[in-house]
């Protein structure tokens, strides 16, 4: 086998194309899965063998924005006609809707804990790690082994004692303690990778801002910051997808307000036996906001993976 | 436009020590150089002076305030920076206006826009006033960063070893470049380099110095004709000076430990025999390598270049520099 630096053959290429796309198609699968039966009705989601083509239908998503009683046929004939697709959909299997689910409240809370602590995380990391990479602080090596420390075990290995503080606290089941929480987790990524990134831009470059008239936080502002974009967006990526996924503790410390997604997706309970559309359509929904913000920050991703191979 | 003076500056890192007990007084208007090797402090006075670093003890004055405790901003001084020294996610133009748009200066937009094209002007860079920093070449950027100082009216441009990364050409012509904008602004300049042409061109008064020393402060001319030590005399002059034992020619000076001798020093028909072992030709000038008594030494060819490599020559020294055993210059003539 010789390796060469030359660009490589068209039959190379195909081959390498092939595997790539071979390989992306195989780890879609799943996802595809989900999309599909989030557009089937429920009887042809448990169908065996599975269908492949059917005839689509919301009823997923009107099941999972909705709660709905069951009604005798003859007060179901005596209703004014359906006013919208949601209520025909509904009364097609002899129900009404009751009202909204919790479902939109349970995504926007993973929202806002989500933003939230990716915000906290990414703003706190970016402080810390400047300050890491360009001051003088006494114990430096030390409390940077200290920030990476925290993340040694699983976090849910302290379950048990977090649970216990957040309700002497008064932290469970709030908005506050959950991005306090996934902040906590996050930080100690967010500072090694923000330094990282910080420690590749000269000081120079602040210097001269310095000289220039600002002041040391406005050089940070106006010139660290702009440079360090990169860094940022994807050390953001990864807060996002950790708070954005979090199962564990989410089942633990919320229930009520400030339950997120994940935990609430599960418990989709249709009328005699799981609804797996409606569930399937949850974890749809559930992909899109980080789906959107990668695909919105992937050119940063992509340079912010390759950054200390390029540069200099 | 200021006065600037250094008063028993020292500054260590750690156990190194950059700059030692320097007092240096860098008067209005003068084009002043600092030369010397890596590491001899050069770098380390400028961001003294600039208040980039802190100085373990001494004080410095601009304009007859003393700075010590000012911050960078507050020191009104530019700095031109060896390399890295444009934003790159800014425009040439923004770079240019950056320091002008500074919290200290708050410059009136149309101010900024009319002292930017003036500048451009200057440096011909104005047709890439638009283009990002990045997209710049080599020489470009630098005059832009040079630029970015002379958008101000500092009390001082401290500059770093600005051409060292340019090619021979571009350095030629920025040369000639800031020594014009030297004559035509008045203003301040402490230039380091450990170019000897740079400083024998450009300075108005040049400084040597070894190891975090200030060894010795004069006029190109003064350094050149005039050096306190064997180091400073190392410093100026292509070829090198030649230092040789004060007791290879009859005649010197008794107390000379060593001479050295310049290519002009060396007169050529009498005196000792030495080989010439290789002729170099440079075009302008052609150089002699001789074995003089298993000592080397480099000396212009007389015009015509009359001697080949293995030809043997007599030579003498006339008017050698003479000094002692730890290389201080002594008075002291060739008779």
């Amino acid at each position: 086998m010789s390796y060469s630096v030359t660009e490589p053959s068209s039959r190379q290429k195909w081959i390498a194309g092939t595997l790539v796309i071979t390989y992306a198609l195989i780890t879609m699968v799943p996802l595809l899965w989900i999309m599909m039966t989030s557009f089937k009705t429920p009887p042809d989601s448990i169908s065996y063998p599975p269908k492949v083509m059917y005839q689509p239908s919301l009823e997923g998503y009107v099941n999972l924005f909705t709660t709905r009683t069951r009604v005798s046929p003859e007060r179901l004939a005596a209703l004014p006609p359906p006013e919208n697709f949601a209520e025909e959909i509904v009364r097609n299997r002899n129900m009404v809707i009751a009202g909204p689910s919790k479902f939109g409240g349970r995504f926007l809370n993973s929202v806002i804990i989500g933003f939230g602590s990716t915000f906290l995380s990414v703003f706190l990391g970016t402080l810390a790690a400047y300050a890491f990479s360009r001051f003088k602080i006494p114990l430096a090596d030390d409390l940077l082994f200290f920030i990476l420390s925290t993340r040694m075990m699983p976090p849910i290995a302290v379950a048990i004692p977090i649970f216990l503080m957040y309700r002497k606290l008064g932290l469970t089941d709030t908005h506050l303690g959950m991005i306090l929480l996934y902040t906590a987790v996050n930080i100690s990524l967010a500072v090694w990778l923000l330094k990282g990134f910080i420690d590749e831009i000269p000081r120079e470059y602040e210097e001269a801002a310095l000289i220039d008239g600002y002041t040391r936080f406005q050089a940070f502002y106006k010139v660290v910051l702009p440079q360090a974009a990169t860094g940022i967006a994807s050390t953001a990526i990864f807060c996002l997808i950790f708070a954005w996924n979090e199962y564990a503790f989410a089942v633990l410390l919320t229930s009520g307000t400030a339950q997120t997604a994940p935990p609430f997706i599960p418990t989709i309970i249709g009328v005699g036996g799981l609804d797996w559309p409606a569930i399937a359509a949850g974890a749809t929904l559930f992909l899109l906001p980080v789906m959107i913000f990668t695909v919105m920050l992937r050119k940063h991703l992509l340079r912010g993976i390759t950054f200390g191979a390029v540069r200099k | 436009m200021a006065d600037v003076v250094l008063q028993n500056v020292s500054k260590s890192f750690g156990r190194d020590d950059a700059v030692i007990d320097m007092t240096m007084s860098i008067d209005n208007g003068s084009f002043v150089v600092l030369l010397g090797p890596t590491g001899a402090g050069k770098t380390t006075t400028l961001r003294l002076i600039s208040g980039l670093e802190k100085m373990d003890t001494g004080s410095i004055s601009i304009d007859g305030r003393v700075v010590d405790n000012e911050t960078p901003a507050q020191r009104d001084v530019a700095m031109v920076f060896q390399q890295y020294s444009l934003y790159p996610h800014l425009s040439v133009r923004d770079n240019l206006a950056f320091p002008l748009r500074s919290p200290i200066l708050n410059t009136p937009k149309a101010d900024i826009e009319k002292k930017v094209n003036e500048v451009a002007d200057i440096l011909q860079i104005t047709a890439k006033l638009d283009n990002r920093a990045t997209e710049l070449s080599g020489g470009e950027m630098q005059r832009v960063s040079i630029g970015r100082a002379l958008v101000r009216d500092p009390a001082i441009y401290l500059m770093d070893e600005p051409l060292s990364s340019l090619d021979a050409r571009l350095r030629a012509d920025l040369r000639i470049e800031l020594k014009r904008i030297h004559s035509d602004l008045g203003s301040t300049l402490l230039y380091v380099t450990h170019d000897q042409i740079e400083a024998m061109t450009m300075a108005t008064k040049v400084g040597v110095l070894q190891e975090g020393r200030l060894v010795q402060f004069g006029t190109p001319r003064e350094i050149y004709e005039n050096p306190n030590s064997v180091y400073v005399a190392s410093r100026l002059g292509l070829p090198r000076i030649n230092i040789l034992p004060g007791d290879l020619f009859p005649g010197t000076a008794d107390a000379a430990h060593s001479i050295g001798l310049r290519p002009e020093n060396i007169e050529y028909g009498q005196g000792i025999e030495a080989a010439v072992k290789r002729v170099e030709h440079l075009g302008d000038q052609t150089r002699l390598h001789m074995d003089l008594n298993g000592h080397n030494i480099i000396a212009l060819s007389p015009a015509g270049n009359p001697y080949a490599a293995g030809s043997t020559i007599k030579i003498q020294p006339v008017n050698p520099l003479c000094f002692d055993e730890s290389g201080y210059r002594i008075a002291g003539r060739h008779a």
